[in-house]
């Protein structure tokens, strides 16, 4: 017996201790490694710990990811000039998405920005944020202070009873609502809460100093809606809710107008251009791209895996990025880059895995609803 | 009836001229949930230690090598309904499929159970 996907085993580097490391051994979680640390892949099974979240609450450790804290003169103008971001309608308590690309409008990353008082705060993925950092540091003006806050832990707790679990201990959270943060004091520790998560469910995140984060865990964990979750139940969770995932959905060989990420283009941005591949991406906007990223349900129960092949008979007119078994359909779903003709949900394709040929339909995402808190 | 194990974590029961192959606990419990088991063809001529089928978890598809040579006589039907069956009847309901025996000799390179579960316990 072996292992095809090996796209949590990174080559061979260094692994680095988190700073819950030992906490979730003592609950019995299966460490792999995954952007050059060892992380939780499950505690009891993603089909279970994926159910659990759905239905009440998880905790997730994703201390892994980058946050940054830019600080300095000017310093909408200069994060302007590398994101297509539009800051001008970026409030104090407010969170936004936003792209790192390159010169020619490929994807490097997907990030949160928030801002605080006179600093903006950004979330990266762990597997690039070095390489952010780099680009970063040289495209910013030398006055203008990027400080990696790897001192500081990220929780993530999602799922429909999450506000009941955190509000106990933070009761201001109740007046969140998706994408705003707030600082807050947590068991004493000072600590900030963003309303926002990656599972498509109503949710937090929480960014706090590496040392409380043990306790924090624990204080949440004692309350009887919230489990530790694993990083395999929070890629079925994100495949499910439809959102694309760094380094598989989305590349630098990818523009993120094809990869369905057109509102990570703020709008004033789409018209004065001035950020890294705007050329290429004001241009797609206007006249559509060649190739779209869709959603396929998949007819049976065999998943099929990043880099399937689609067909339409005998041509093949694209490729599968993220794909896997949705627990919660109990029917196996991926994503795809097709060719635009083929795009249109209700679309007809063929998915081809180990020789065999499966029925696919192109299907609009969320494939399960999200449930954002946007205010009652 | 002797029961054999390969370092891939398969095991093989044998009685007669036929054995019966699946995966062993310990490879159910690292898979996870198991949401399709697809089988080789019966009348397939299978060589030791090539693929034979392949397990797929919600996370992750893995390879089943064969255990031993031999051509398959028969696949475990209750798989396509239940393929869950693997994570909770994996060395008994859970059995994969049935094989003839083309070379015996290649039963003396496996483990017994005390030799597997020594060798669990040391991975």
């Amino acid at each position: 017996m072996s292992d095809h996907d090996t796209d949590e085993q990174l080559e061979d580097l260094p692994l680095d201790a988190l700073p819950l490391d030992a906490w979730h051994r003592a609950r019995g979680a299966r460490m792999v490694p995954f952007a050059g640390y060892e992380m939780p892949i499950q505690y009891e099974g993603i089909v279970a710990e994926h159910n659990w979240t759905r239905e009440s609450a998880g905790l997730f450790d994703v201390s892994h990811m980058g946050q940054l804290l830019l600080d300095g003169p000017d310093l909408d103008a200069a994060v302007e000039a590398i994101l297509p971001i539009d800051l001008s309608t970026l409030r104090f308590g407010h969170q936004r998405y936003s792209l790192l690309l390159d010169e020619e409008g490929g994807v490097l990353d997907d990030l949160m920005v928030s801002r605080w008082m006179h600093s903006l705060y950004l979330v990266v993925n762990g597997a690039t944020k070095w390489d952010d950092i780099a680009t970063l540091r040289e495209a910013l003006p030398d006055d203008i202070t990027l400080n990696h806050m790897d001192d500081y832990a990220l929780l993530a707790l999602q799922g429909p009873k999450a506000v009941d679990a955190l509000a106990r201990h933070v009761p201001e959270v109740t007046d969140l609502t998706f994408m705003k943060f707030a600082p807050v004091t947590i068991a004493g520790h000072r600590a900030t809460v963003a309303r926002a998560g990656y599972t498509g469910e109503d949710g937090f995140e929480i960014s706090l100093p590496a040392e409380a984060a043990a306790e924090v865990a624990d204080l949440l964990c004692a309350e009887p809606e919230v489990k530790p979750i694993g990083l395999g139940a929070r890629d079925s969770l994100r495949l499910e809710a439809g959102l694309p995932l760094y380094g598989h959905d989305m590349t630098p060989e990818t523009s993120p107008i094809e990869a369905g990420l057109t509102f990570g283009i703020n709008k004033r941005r789409r018209t004065e251009g001035g950020f890294p591949g705007a050329d290429r991406i004001i241009r797609e906007i206007a006249e559509g791209t060649a190739r779209k990223w869709v959603g396929l349900k998949l007819e049976g129960r065999l998943p099929a895996r990043e880099g399937a092949e689609v067909f339409v008979g005998a041509d093949k007119i694209g490729t599968v990025t993220s794909g896997g078994f949705s627990p919660t359909l109990g029917a196996p779903i991926a994503m795809a880059y097709v060719a635009s003709a083929h795009a249109a949900p209700g679309t007809q394709l063929e998915v081809e895995v180990r020789g065999k040929r499966l029925a696919a339909t192109v299907t609009p995402t969320p494939f399960v609803p999200h449930r954002y808190f946007r205010g009652s | 009836m002797p029961r054999y194990y390969t370092d891939e974590h398969e095991w093989i029961d044998v009685e007669d001229d036929v054995a019966t192959v699946g995966i062993t606990d310990y490879a159910q419990g690292q898979l996870g949930d198991i949401v399709f088991v697809e089988l080789p063809e019966v009348g397939a001529m299978i060589e030791q230690g090539k693929d034979a089928a392949v397990v797929e978890s919600v996370k992750a598809a893995s390879d089943v090598y064969a255990p031993i040579t031999g051509e398959v006589t028969e696949v475990n039907p209750a798989l396509e309904e239940d393929p869950a069956l693997v994570n909770s009847s994996p060395e008994e309901d859970g059995w994969f499929f049935k094989m003839t025996i083309a070379a015996e000799a290649e039963l003396d390179a496996l483990m017994d159970e005390d030799a597997y579960k020594a060798f669990v316990e040391s991975l």
